[in-house]
């Protein structure tokens, strides 16, 4: 049975702007507007880019019996530092499971009296529930979905925002701010300085509208947001992580702070430590690298890779990268092949082509430190 | 100019016949960013998939849209995959075809029939 698609609250706003509308994640979303993917990418690089991100779950998470107790639960879901994060910071995070792969890549942030989590949308009812069950004694978790999430992102960004909310500037990457009804931090998913602004969806068209009233900000849709996201060399959950994939393969090992890594304050503790921890003590086996394909021809996900006739691995994104103005990818090699420099084999239309081990981002970010 | 299904359209030059995607279809691609040619000289099978385009989005094929041999191909394309976006139904062309028999052409649909196809 086709799963009937669900509409967010700025449906009309997208419609009206020319909006391609898809669907994505059980939800119609914008594609793309008219300027196309191109455009928009190129953009959001060069000025600011307004995503509706909507999408995306929301969580708060109150404390039933302090602070520490709530972030200590947290804690033992993720192999990432709550107890350390201070008031106004937030954090990238990853939900594991007992085999030491990823449910899901999320950002939280300590709020003083409670956590506010993002999560991915199609991950987003699996994740309440996993909270549910786990943080019951420690944690109200309230599911968030009368608010709107935008992102803003580019150079111009801080100054468009600013002209409505001046004390955003003063914000640096990963801070958090509460500005009345605006839910504020200085992050996002495509390698530039910007915002992401949670609001009370009643409010967030006119706010939309105040924000694209400004020359500098464009719409961007969902395949820009991908190209964005993917030249930073950030990964997208189902694709280039999942269940299978550890975060020590995926490269996420700087989401993994030192107080629950071996000999820290809190080691281990979360489900998949086992692996987790080997695989940071002795490397994995396979690891997620940046390809460049040579040539033009764009390597897709699924593209299978080749060293010598030996197939040695898949790639889990990829496409042209507009401000690069190549193609790019990223996959998983084993860690043998994973070197900067390595020259691998991609089967594109069954022929195999060069592609070249790459350093991420492909494209160089620019957050606000 | 004729058009076909595919969303190509189909030039007569003399005894030759020029090929490219029409607005429309460049429309729907969004920006192109590579095609890959057919080898000039080839004889190629209507339905035979003869060249790539990719956009940022995705990739897709075009069909050689009646038997023939490819007498040319337009290496601008290459270069700059982008004109497909700029001039789909000009400068944009993707290859010259020789028919044996022009009157092939007569099965496709004219530009009025095609207007009504996409609507």
């Amino acid at each position: 049975m086709a799963e009937e698609l669900l509409r967010l609250g700025l449906h009309d706003l997208h419609v009206s702007l020319g909006g391609k509308m898809v669907p994505f994640a059980g939800y119609e979303m914008a594609v793309q507007y008219p300027a196309g993917v191109m455009k928009e990418h190129l953009h959001t690089r060069a000025a600011a880019g307004l995503f509706d991100v909507s999408h995306m779950g929301q969580v708060v998470l109150r404390p039933k019996k302090g602070m520490e107790a709530l972030c200590l639960g947290f804690e033992a879901l993720m192999p990432v530092d709550v107890l350390g994060l201070v008031e106004g910071r937030q954090r990238y995070g990853l939900f594991t499971n007992e085999a030491g792969g990823i449910l899901d890549d999320l950002m939280f942030a300590n709020r003083g009296d409670h956590l506010f989590v993002v999560v991915n949308a199609a991950c987003k009812h699996a994740d309440v529930a996993h909270m549910r069950a786990h943080l019951g004694d420690v944690a109200e978790v309230e599911f968030i979905q009368d608010r709107a999430l935008l992102a803003l992102q580019g150079p111009q960004a801080e100054a468009a925002l600013a002209w409505i909310e001046p004390r955003v500037a003063a914000m640096k990457f990963m801070d958090v701010g509460v500005f009345g009804d605006l839910w504020v931090s200085r992050s996002g998913y495509t390698g530039e300085d910007g915002f992401e602004i949670s609001l009370p969806m009643a409010q967030a068209e006119a706010f939309a509208r105040r924000l694209l009233e400004m020359p500098d900000v464009l719409p961007i849709g969902l395949g820009a947001r991908d190209s964005l996201r993917l030249e930073a060399g950030l990964c997208l959950y189902g694709h280039d992580i999942d269940t299978t994939t550890s975060p020590v393969e995926a490269g996420l090992t700087w989401a993994i702070q030192k107080a629950r890594k071996a000999g820290g304050a809190r080691a281990g503790g979360f489900p998949g430590a086992e692996r987790i921890l080997r695989e940071l003590a002795e490397g994995p086996s396979r690891r997620r690298v940046g390809l460049r394909p040579e040539g033009r021809a764009p390597m897709r996900e699924g593209t299978a890779l080749f060293s010598g006739d030996a197939p040695v691995g898949v790639i889990t994104s990829g496409g042209f990268g507009p401000s690069v103005n190549a193609p790019i990818a990223m996959g998983y090699v084993p860690a043998n092949l994973s070197k900067t420099g390595t020259t691998l084999e991609g089967e594109v239309r069954g022929k195999r082509l060069p592609v070249t081990v790459a350093d991420m981002p492909f494209n160089p970010t620019t957050y606000k430190r | 100019m004729k058009f076909t299904k595919e969303h190509e359209w189909l030039r007569v030059e003399g005894d030759v016949v020029v090929v490219g995607i029409t607005e429309h279809a460049s429309e729907a691609l969004g920006d192109v960013v590579f095609v890959e040619l057919p080898e000039v000289e080839t004889q190629v099978g209507a339905g035979d998939e003869i060249c790539v385009i990719e956009s940022v989005k995705a990739a897709s094929d075009i069909l050689a849209p009646v038997d023939g041999e490819i007498v040319a191909v337009n290496e601008k394309l290459v270069d700059n995959p982008g004109l497909v976006n700029e001039d789909p139904l000009g400068a944009a062309w993707f290859f010259k075809m020789k028919l044996d028999d022009l009157s092939v052409l007569d099965t496709f649909m004219d530009e009025d029939e095609y207007k009504d196809f996409i609507a």
